[in-house]
């Protein structure tokens, strides 16, 4: 009997060894809420590929982050708020727990916001999301730099002025604005209100549904009521849809402005020329002449380990993916830094979002340098500087170019409307806002 | 531009839109009519049909006329492979049944497209016209899409070689009396295997036209497989087993949606047309309860 305790105790002893074993190699765990299937694929696939490149880069080339190995591991969102939700619940806790979450929509990040405010996981949407969660008072969890819609919203009015002579030339202006009937497409909304108020042009709201198949009544109104500038805040089809549909209509492109999820190659490339001069914001550059780019082919591409291919590396939505995870990697590195251990928890990370800085210097020692803008987050403003260029699409060299300096936000007008919201928030959830002191 | 211009403007985007609507709509009559089954799949073999025709086309190289014939091809082994592997199995089941698996045929046709030709965008140009027409344009100040001028002109074609087919062929006969039973169909003597095999191999040529018209629309992408929501309130205002009716159904359902949106859609904040489709269609039904075209039926107790 004795023996046969012994056994099992041995037996037991050598099955519970390797997994010891494995539980004491510690990895960045990574998840990556993607969509690689569903209506919104055409753009969830580029920024996957990009983000999974830039990590296994890592991986390949330094040996991960400080010597520490990154675990990247894709849950399937498909777009879908709630399947967005189960992959955050299933995978929260998985390898011993996720360090950061990168959902790639508003309307799961929204879901989210409560929740790891609630498990204490930093949440990082990047140029997405809630406006709002820019105040770190209120919202310490969430990370939205390097720019809002809020923001993007005042650089892109801003061009406009510059195009039209002035902030004060904006008066008496009719601004359409054709937007994703969804959380998402009604961001801007508020900022565009205020804005209109201020400086007295006309705003016109022109929603259209999920996807975004049929949008001829839409134009119908545009063709009539002529709109001096058109901005648009779509998403998946709806983008491919209204290019084609204001060419069709006789909307110039060049008065026809998109925010950066409205700007990829996709949404420009089916409307073929037509789609010539078509603009809209973005945060960094795209291409693949960069030498970071260089790495992924080296490392990555030229020995079969790309996560997508090799000629669709450096387009607009695949560069996004890359810089989501470059400042993410970043805050780890600046989290292992402040914290004195390679082994970081959330927690840690989330100070390491705090006190980033990724400065051009910074950029350069990257492989990235004039690939995007300095950035710097502090307690209170979790948004960054807010600073977005104008690009405008050649359909013929098939490439966008950046026409425009980089406008920063204005405060004057997005400053008291985040302070708001994230009061409204903080009073509903019952939250005290932290002193940043 | 002058407000009866407008109107007309609407109106006519509407009737046109409503013939891109009819084009899926019509998909899911055939089959009904002939078999009894509401084919959850139609919209994803639209979509399954104008990939496999970019694909040809983008990987093959092959010229357009040629890959529509090989897509056509490729939608008959579809159909008897779906006969082959599903339908067969099936014979004289309860129609929720017949509809179950189509929800799975559904799930698994995207899932193929989308393992052989990729999720990306794709560009469908078979040299079909884009944009407005200039000419109505110059000339009368209205904007009409030459791409749906030429729906209507394919949709027009389209309705007159199924009826015909329907009503005058000895195979239109066959697939009538099997849509009203399978049993007394197979009675006498009627294949219910090839009739399937045909009338799945016709809807798949309908999905293709209809998958190269809002292909060229908007690219090829799997949101096209989402454009059978825009057939079914055009089912329920038309009947689901008649071809006039989808034809009508979609006229009525494009105009009505575009009034809609443009005459009180401003007024109430936009993007009602979507349910606002199922408000004119259940509306009809209030009247109509087959709907406007569909069969009365009777059942004798």
């Amino acid at each position: 009997m004795k023996l046969k305790i012994f056994t099992t105790l041995l037996v037991a002893a050598a099955l519970a060894l390797p997994l010891a074993a494995s539980a004491g190699a510690y990895e960045l765990n990574v998840p990556s809420l993607t969509y690689r299937t569903g209506p919104y694929a055409p753009n969830g696939i580029p920024f996957a590929n990009g983000y999974a490149d830039y990590w296994n880069l890592l991986n390949e080339r330094d040996g991960g982050i400080e010597g520490i190995k990154i675990n990247l591991f894709e849950c399937e969102t498909a777009y879908n708020t709630q399947q967005g939700v189960e992959c955050y619940e299933n995978t929260k806790g998985q390898n011993g727990g996720s360090l950061i979450y990168q959902p790639l929509s508003t309307g799961i990040t929204y879901q989210l916001i409560p929740k790891v405010t609630e498990d204490n996981i930093p949440l990082f949407s990047m140029g997405y999301g809630r406006t709002s969660a820019a105040n770190g008072k209120v919202f310490p969890w969430i990370f939205n730099f390097p720019a809002t819609y809020w923001d993007g919203a005042t650089a892109i009015m801003q061009y406009v002025a510059d195009r039209e002579g002035g902030m004060d030339k904006l008066k008496g202006k009719k601004v359409a604005l054709v937007y994703h009937n969804s959380a998402y497409g009604k961001e801007p909304i508020r900022t565009l209100e205020v804005m209109a108020a201020k400086y007295g042009f006309e705003l016109q709201l022109l929603p259209v549904d999920h996807p975004g198949q049929e949008q001829k009544a839409t134009w119908l109104q545009v063709r009539k009521d002529r709109p001096d500038w058109v901005l648009l805040w779509g998403w998946g089809v709806m983008n491919q849809v209204a290019i084609k549909e204001a060419a069709s209509v006789r909307y110039p492109m060049d008065h026809f402005v998109g925010i950066w999820w409205s700007a990829s190659e996709n949404d420009v490339l089916p409307a073929g020329d037509e789609a010539n001069g078509y603009l809209a914001a973005t945060v960094h550059a795209a291409g693949a002449g960069f030498p970071l780019h260089q790495d992924i082919f080296k490392f990555l591409y030229d020995k079969g380990k790309g996560a997508g291919e090799r000629e669709r590396v450096g387009e607009v939505l695949y560069n996004r993916g890359v810089l989501a995870a470059m400042w993410t990697a970043e805050a780890m590195r600046n989290a292992m830094k402040i914290h004195k251990t390679k082994e970081i928890t959330p927690a840690m990370l989330r100070d390491g979002f705090e006190t980033l800085k990724v400065d051009e210097k910074r950029l350069a020692e990257l492989g990235l340098k004039g690939f995007t803008y300095g950035i710097e987050i502090t307690c209170a403003n979790h948004s960054g500087p807010g600073k977005a260029a104008i690009q405008q699409w050649d359909a013929k060299a098939k490439q966008w170019n950046i026409i425009s300096k980089f406008y920063d936000r204005m405060d004057e007008i997005t400053g008291p409307l985040i302070e708001e919201d994230s009061a409204g928030f903080a009073k509903e959830s019952n939250i005290t806002p932290r002193s940043c002191g | 531009m002058g407000d009866f211009t407008f109107f007309l403007e609407t109106t006519i985007s509407g009737l046109m839109t409503g013939v891109m609507y009819s084009l899926v709509a019509l998909g899911f009559v055939l089959i009904f009519k002939a078999s009894g089954i509401f084919n959850f799949a139609q919209g994803v073999m639209c979509l399954f049909a104008a990939l496999t025709l970019v694909g040809l086309m983008e990987k093959f190289g092959l010229p357009a006329w040629l890959a529509i014939i090989a897509t056509i091809g490729v939608m008959i082994v579809l159909a008897w492979l779906i006969e082959r592997f599903v339908l067969q199995y099936m014979v004289s089941q309860s129609p929720i049944i017949l509809f179950m698996a189509t929800i799975g045929l559904a799930y698994v046709l995207e899932g193929v497209g989308d393992l052989m030709w990729g999720s990306d965008v794709k560009l469908l140009d078979i040299g079909l016209p884009q944009g407005a027409s200039d000419w109505m344009l110059d000339n009368f100040n209205i904007y009409v899409e030459k791409l749906e001028l030429v729906a209507g002109v394919v949709a027009a074609a389209m309705v007159a070689v199924l009826a015909v087919f329907f009503q005058k062929t000895r195979i239109g006969r066959a697939l009538r009396a099997v849509a009203d039973d399978h049993q007394a169909a197979l009675s006498v003597g009627i294949s219910l295997r090839t009739i399937w095999v045909i009338v799945w191999s016709v809807a798949g040529i309908v999905a293709l036209v209809t998958g190269i018209m809002w292909g060229s629309k908007s690219g090829v992408q799997f949101s096209l497989s989402l454009i059978a929501l825009k057939a079914l309130p055009v089912l329920i205002l038309g009947g689901f087993t008649s071809i006039p009716g989808a034809i009508v159904g979609g006229l009525i359902i494009g105009v009505g949606e575009k009034w809609a949106e443009i005459y009180v859609g401003s007024l109430v904040g936009g993007a009602i047309e979507n349910w606002f489709a199922y408000v004119l269609a259940l509306m009809f039904l209030l009247v109509r309860p087959q709907g406007l075209f569909g069969e009365k039926i009777i059942e004798r107790v």
